[in-house]
């Protein structure tokens, strides 16, 4: 991998945590546990798949191949996606989806201060921006994390056992492979090593307020760095990009 | 009537602009202050209404009643000197 096809793999895999997550997200839409929530949900769905589409478009620029952000987003397979194990998990229940968003809300926060002062000047820009948003949803999903954890002992439990499942899928946010590293050294990519006590900070910090233990099994799954995911991303894929593929031309 | 699950009601007071008087824009549903707040800012301000939001429990408002009418506002009907329209308003003064 050159430096360019090392730089455009890069935003992919910011580009596809953002679009896959969004669109786990937009799931809900309709069905959340009551109308604000369901505003909510949307709203920050929105905001990931808007930053989605930006990255989408730099990426596509970067690559200079013709292709579009919908060309990128609609058009590429399964081992092609570089998104995070945790963006695509499953929603399973409320719980869950505010689990999921959390951890991965923590680390974007901690990872877009950090690329404000990427040497790629489009990528801090969109930093400085999507930062903003994402403030937000951590302050959002750190709520529910407090709510749902002091509230009920339903609401406990389930939000433990989410806990339980999805911390499985924590080191993954992490993986870099060896052409992340080189981008490192030109100060285009974040070394995540150096956000990971930061993360942490927020998370310890929210998991006491909701009285929450770490699970006894430590056992992390990993491969999305290299294209390699769960199950689930397949099945995702296949309702995200069914429009697309049978309408190339779809207007809207 | 049924029991509300959605949580308790609160009233929603959005400011435009910084020194503009907050306005109430309608109602929402949540369970605690911060999630009044939270869900404020996601039902009213997705299109950059709002500056500041303050939100408080409907119990806590106090309001006068239809049947207040008569006493509480007609009489200002015939009190036309209460009004400061026999001043005349320096140019560029837009809020009085």
């Amino acid at each position: 991998m050159n430096q360019n096809e090392a730089h455009f793999n890069y935003i992919l895999r910011l580009a596809d945590t953002n679009l896959v997550l969004g669109h786990r997200l937009s799931e809900w839409s309709g069905h959340g546990p009551y109308l604000e929530e369901d505003i909510a949900m949307t709203n920050i769905a929105l905001d990931m798949i808007g930053q989605a589409n930006s990255l989408l478009q730099h990426a596509a620029k970067l690559e200079g191949k013709g292709r579009t952000e919908d060309d990128l987003a609609y058009m590429r397979n399964e081992r092609e996606f570089y998104n995070t194990l945790l963006s695509e998990q499953k929603n399973i229940d409320f719980a869950f989806t505010i689990v999921r968003q959390f951890l991965s809300d923590a680390f974007d926060f901690h990872l877009y201060k950090k690329l404000e002062s990427s040497k790629d000047e489009t990528l801090a820009a969109l930093a400085v921006k999507g930062g903003k948003e994402v403030a937000y949803h951590l302050r959002h999903t750190a709520a529910w994390m407090e709510r749902l954890g002091d509230g009920t002992e339903e609401s406990h439990a389930r939000l433990q056992t989410a806990w339980n499942e999805l911390w499985a899928y924590t080191a993954d946010l992490f993986a870099m492979n060896a052409s992340d590293r080189e981008l490192v050294k030109t100060g285009i990519a974040v070394d995540n090593e150096t956000i990971k006590s930061a993360w942490l900070k927020t998370v310890e910090e929210v998991m006491k307020k909701a009285h929450l233990a770490m699970p006894a099994n430590t056992w992390q799954h990993s491969g999305s760095r290299e294209g390699k995911h769960t199950e689930h991303l397949g099945f995702l894929l296949a309702e995200m990009q069914y429009l697309h593929r049978t309408y190339p031309q779809a207007q809207w | 009537m049924t029991k509300d699950s959605q949580g308790i009601l609160w009233e929603v007071f959005i400011q435009s602009k910084p020194g503009q008087p907050h306005r109430h824009c309608g109602s929402v549903h949540a369970h605690d202050k911060e999630m009044a707040l939270q869900n404020a800012r996601d039902v009213y301000t997705r299109r950059n209404e709002g500056t500041n939001i303050w939100v408080v429990r409907s119990e806590y408002m106090v309001s006068s009643s239809p049947e207040d009418i008569g006493p509480f506002f007609e009489p200002a009907n015939d009190k036309i000197y209460r009004h400061p329209t026999f001043y005349s308003v320096p140019e560029g003064v837009t809020h009085m």
